[in-house]
């Protein structure tokens, strides 16, 4: 019979429509409304997986967040997700789910024979396998048996088909939770007249509320849940979010929200999010978490069928389910009553009540009610054990003050020891927890933060008591962060009125004394830690709580401990005979729950994880074939292949054309930054080693800046547009860096000196025309006289260029990477494809051709031009550099002060040289970041005397060709030593000169 | 992540702003003695209380000021540009 434990009455379930699904290939059926733990319960499945250590068959606890055994494996095509908590997966048409952690299947596990050596097994025992038996051998043998049993489901193998949103919410107040507390809290300050979020991690509102008989305001919970719904979802100012989490809080009150969008549908629309991450600033945070509850360990209180006691009521509540036909209820307090007397309305048999407190205190409310109607009591007393394989069949009560045991025949044990705060978020906020004797668990104290907890996490567990608190939380939260102050004030509205109830106190009890030895008696079911490991930790010295934990792996699982923490520190504090408040709680950290990892970078991801940067010219070096490399997040053309080629071969063309004919580069990446006021060459003259007041208009500069310390920071050219008007570069990947030091300098060091500076890399377009044909092509598309002595070596001016769209304004620089004659053009950026189709077309008839960042790196090499990084890697001084004779000694600049430092100016420093391999020189190649020794035999540790910064194969020379830097390296020329690279074991006999192999006197730069 | 106070556009997220180290180091004059910039280069204090440091909105104005925050606690105390005081101790 389908959903035998279902009533045909009650809970906040829709029954118009069955729905099916699946659970370890069985079918079942359930309803809206349903999750896949009440749905398998309302079908009698209680065995549900096996433990994590032991295996030992597991039922469904509890009825949330904070269940440990119900983890299953959700079947969903590429969205597969292990670890999916059976207690919160709502249920879907067509659900798919299976248990994990068993094989070959949960009736049959053959890890179960992990419970029969489980004594050689206890916390802790992984650890003690490293010292014996003897490593590595026996170690090596069993410890990929040990690598497979870790872990519990199965993780998705596709690529994950959803994406995730971010949301940025920004509210007066945001109130986490919407139980009774929560929604008092949420209606006051929405009334109060402030901005409000209200969240909840349950698709709908009322938390402990649902489906309960209990009445407020005169009315039923239902009706009372429905007005506060309607008056909320009619106010602009209010954002309701049920199915979010709010999971962690950060600093400046940001809080952390996960909304699950489409995790309960059988069919998510396409283009919807899976989930939205919200990250919301608000200006008060209401706490409104309620409370988890805690069990009591005896021995095997992990039977299926034992849930805690609250659980059992909400099943009854909220989906008119009964878990079990003849219950035993365990309790040291008067919440479990509660739930005696829900399943006695469900048509369960209560056979008892075991209540660890005296008979004095059955006077209060619900004790009174459950006398009344006729349920069983059994004071003074404690389940001492339990009876059972897969499922619980009986319980062993025992008088606390001694006697005889009585067996009582049951399939249901519903038990509670009592209820904790749930105050994760409030101690992420810096909020200091208070031991609270009479509710025997950590209550809030105080936090620096405007964050107020209310309700149950306040420990208020009363329903009247907490829609006070809640009304009360919300009025201070809506004052306190200063809405409703402009006029009209809103009239203040009544709390919502419930009866209180009458309770005794709770008497502590966290386990019962074991019988038999061996009993293994449940603290954290989902790690499957006992209250003999807790014993063990202590008397192997692992006293501190945090040591506890990961000694012992106690709340280190999916749900954190949250039904194990409170009690296993509890035990530890029995176990050094301290008082609780001394030993303390762990440390809470977020998430609260399970957060998916794709939540966190939303869309930020693949293609987007950073921007990408394309030149004006992109397109035409696309088309024309060119392999494009990364230069910070620019493409850059590395070389244009035409077919047959490879890249290397293209580079080495394009090179090899450069110096016999014409090739332009697309310099456009490099920074560009604008420079204008009265005092911007004492600027220049401070930033750079060189000087500029010297700097005539019309001409440009090449500049090298060093970092404080004295070292080299990065380099350009430096042009004079006018009297105040400066523009300089700086490498591609330095462009923030420079901008960002350049405005430090301004803003904080010399406020007093009149200099703008401006960005402009993106506006302007740049080509390099560079090759003893530079001229003739330049000519035939500029309006000014480019000869020789009209517009000479280092020359800047302005002109126009002759497009196929049109004249178009330019600026144009005589200077040269390359070392050949060269040009550099800039246009302002949306003209940049007309410039160089204009250059590449007047070129056509001179052989010109496109080339890119390895044609221009050959280039450099053979002329020894530094770059910044191979170079200049941040240990080198410009005097290694081979360019001492820059820093201008008549005037200080940024690093000089500590450029004369001793270490920086001994005479064995490593210096720039040039490197030429020798024997068989076009193809023995020298290796990657060699290094230079006088010996490649000598035994190691082989004196290292320098090494190679950038190689090539010269296209020009025909030669492997290197930069180096070498100790002492400019007394050094003509000497032979060798490159080597014992990673590749290569080595290269090379000849130590010059830092330049092509035109050491710059002639073809000035022709 | 952090609420900091830019003194031109108000309280914008971290996200927006570059770190720029302590505040309270001032550059010397070219002429000082070594021992004067290798003390501004390499030597910090490191409180455990209110810290004067330099922030730039990086992705917003483009200004550079001072906050002063606490290390332990990360309250931020006040901004203020280059030129003023910061609220608290003495800059």
């Amino acid at each position: 019979m389908t959903q035998a434990w279902r009533n045909a009455q009650g809970g906040a379930i829709d029954r118009t429509l069955p729905i099916r699904f699946e659970y370890d290939g069985v079918r079942y059926e359930g309803y809206t409304g349903d999750t896949l733990a009440s749905a398998l319960l309302a079908n009698g499945v209680h065995l549900i997986g096996r433990s994590f250590k032991y295996h030992r068959p597991r039922g469904i606890v509890a009825a949330g967040v904070d269940e440990p055994n119900a983890l299953v494996q959700l079947a969903r095509g590429a969205r597969t997700a292990p670890n999916v908590r059976a207690t919160t997966q709502e249920l879907y048409a067509g659900l798919v789910a299976a248990s994990q952690n068993c094989w070959p299947s949960v009736r049959f596990d053959v890890g179960a024979i992990n419970n029969a050596l489980s004594r050689f097994m206890p916390s802790g025992f992984y650890y003690k396998t490293f010292m014996w038996p003897p490593a590595p051998k026996w170690w090596l043998r069993y410890e990929h048996v040990i690598r497979r049993a870790a872990g519990t489901g199965l993780a998705a193998v596709e690529p994950d088909p959803d994406h995730y949103e971010h949301q940025y919410g920004h509210c007066d107040v945001l109130v986490i939770g919407a139980g009774p507390a929560g929604l008092a809290a949420a209606r006051a300050a929405a009334h109060a007249g402030a901005r409000v979020m209200l969240c909840d991690e349950n698709p709908g509102f009322g938390g402990s509320l649902i489906g309960s008989a209990a009445t407020v305001d005169g009315g039923t919970v239902g009706e009372w849940i429905a007005a506060v719904d309607r008056d909320l979802a009619s106010n602009p100012d209010v954002t309701l979010l049920p199915r979010t989490t709010a999971f962690g809080y950060y600093d400046g009150n940001l809080v952390g929200l996960l909304e699950r969008v489409t995790d309960h549908l059988a069919d998510p629309p396409v283009h919807t999010p899976r989930q939205r991450l919200w990250k919301v600033r608000a200006r008060v945070v209401v706490l409104a978490t309620g409370a988890l509850e805690r069990g009591i360990a005896y021995a095997n209180n992990d039977l299926p069928g034992t849930l805690l006691a609250g659980a059992a009521r909400t099943y009854v509540d909220r989906y008119a389910v009964r878990t079990g036909t003849r219950a035993v209820v365990f309790t040291n307090n008067d919440s479990a009553y509660a739930t005696a007397l829900a399943l006695h309305g469900a048509g369960v048999a209560v056979e008892a009540i075991v209540d660890a407190r005296p008979e004095g205190s059955l006077t209060a409310t619900l004790p009174r009610a459950a006398i009344v109607a006729g349920l069983p009591i059994v004071a003074g007393s404690a389940i001492a054990d339990a009876q059972g394989g897969r499922r619980v069949s009986a319980v062993d009560v025992v008088p606390l003050s001694g006697g005889g045991v009585r067996r009582i025949a049951c399939d249901l044990v519903c038990v509670s020891g009592g209820w904790n705060p749930a105050v994760h978020l409030f101690s992420q906020a810096r909020g200091t927890l208070r031991y609270d004797d009479a509710l025997a668990t950590f209550v809030p104290e105080a936090s620096p933060m405007p964050i107020k907890p209310a309700g149950g996490a306040n420990g208020r567990f009363d329903l009247a008591a907490a829609l006070a608190d809640g009304h009360a939380a919300g009025l201070a939260a809506a004052a306190h962060s200063g809405a409703g102050t402009s006029s009209p004030i809103p009239a203040p509205i009544p709390a919502p009125q419930a009866t209180p109830a009458v309770t005794a106190g709770l008497h502590p009890m966290w386990s019962v004394p074991a019988r038999h030895k061996g009993d293994k008696r449940f603290v954290d079911l989902q790690s499957d830690v006992t209250v003999a490991d807790i014993a063990l930790a202590a008397r192997e010295g692992y006293q501190s709580v945090e040591h506890l934990k990961r000694y012992t792996t106690l709340g280190m699982g999916p749900d954190q401990g949250k039904l194990s923490n409170i009690v296993g520190l509890a035990l530890l504090a029995e176990q050094l005979a301290v008082p609780i408040p001394q030993v303390g709680t762990t440390t809470f950290r977020p998430p609260y729950t399970p957060v998916t990892l794709g939540a966190f970078p939303g869309h930020d991801a693949g293609a987007q994880v950073e921007p990408t940067r394309y030149s004006a010219m992109h397109d035409w070096h696309v088309m024309h074939g060119a392999r494009f490399v990364n230069a910070g997040l620019w493409k850059r053309p590395h070389s244009y292949p035409r077919s047959g080629e490879s890249a290397d071969e293209a580079a080495n063309r394009e090179a090899k054309n450069v110096r016999t004919n014409v090739g332009v580069v697309d310099v456009s990446t490099l920074g560009k930054i604008e420079l204008q006021g009265a005092d911007v060459a004492e600027f220049l003259n401070r930033v750079y080693i060189n000087r500029w007041d010297t700097l005539a208009v019309g001409r440009c500069r090449y500049g090298v800046m060093l970092r404080d310390d004295g070292i080299v920071m990065d380099d350009g050219t430096t042009s004079r547009l006018s009297a105040t008007h400066y523009l300089m570069t700086t490498t591609t990947v330095n462009a923030a860096k420079v901008m960002q030091h350049l405005e430090r300098l301004l803003q904080v060091d010399w406020p007093e000196l009149e200099v703008f500076v401006t960005s402009v890399t993106e506006q302007w377009a740049a080509a390099a025309l560079s090759g003893p044909n530079a001229r003739r092509v330049l000519a035939k598309i500029v309006d000014v006289d480019v000869a020789n002595d009209a517009f000479p070596f280092l020359a800047v001016g302005q002109c126009h260029l002759r497009t196929a769209t049109g004249p178009i304004p330019a600026r144009l620089f005589r200077m040269s990477y390359s070392g050949e004659l060269a040009y550099e053009i800039h246009v302002p950026a949306d003209r940049g494809r007309a410039m160089w189709e204009a250059i590449i077309a007047a070129g056509a008839e001179f052989g010109i051709m496109p080339y890119g960042t390895e044609a221009m790196s050959s280039l450099r090499i053979e002329k020894g031009h530094v770059v910044i990084g191979p170079e200049a890697d941040g240990r080198t001084t410009a005097d290694d550099l081979g360019m001492g004779k820059l820093v201008n000694a008549a005037k200080w600049c940024v690093g000089k002060p500590l450029l004369a430092r001793p270490a920086l100016t001994q005479s064995d420093r490593w210096q720039l040289v040039g490197l030429t391999a020798v024997d068989g020189a076009a193809s023995v190649a020298i290796p990657r970041a060699a290094k230079i020794v006088a010996d490649p035999d000598h035994p190691l540790p082989n004196p290292m005397l320098g090494h190679v910064t950038s190689w090539c194969r010269s296209p020009n020379l025909d030669a492997w060709i290197a930069l180096g830097l070498l100790a002492n390296g400019r007394a050094r020329h003509g000497e032979i030593l060798w490159a080597v690279s014992p990673l590749a074991d290569a080595k290269v006999r090379v000849q130590v000169g010059p830092p330049c192999f092509v035109d050491p006197d710059g002639e073809r730069l000035r022709v | 992540m952090l609420l900091i106070p830019c003194p031109w556009c108000g309280p914008r997220a971290q996200i927006e702003f570059t770190y720029g180290g302590d505040a309270a180091v001032q550059r010397p004059s070219p002429e000082a003695p070594e021992a004067v910039w290798v003390a501004y280069v390499y030597l910090r204090d490191n409180p455990a209380g209110p810290h004067a440091e330099l922030w730039l909105h990086s992705a917003g104005c483009r200004r550079w000021f001072k906050v002063r925050r606490d290390t332990r606690t990360h309250d931020i105390l006040g901004s203020a540009s280059p030129g003023a005081a910061l609220p608290g101790a003495p800059t």
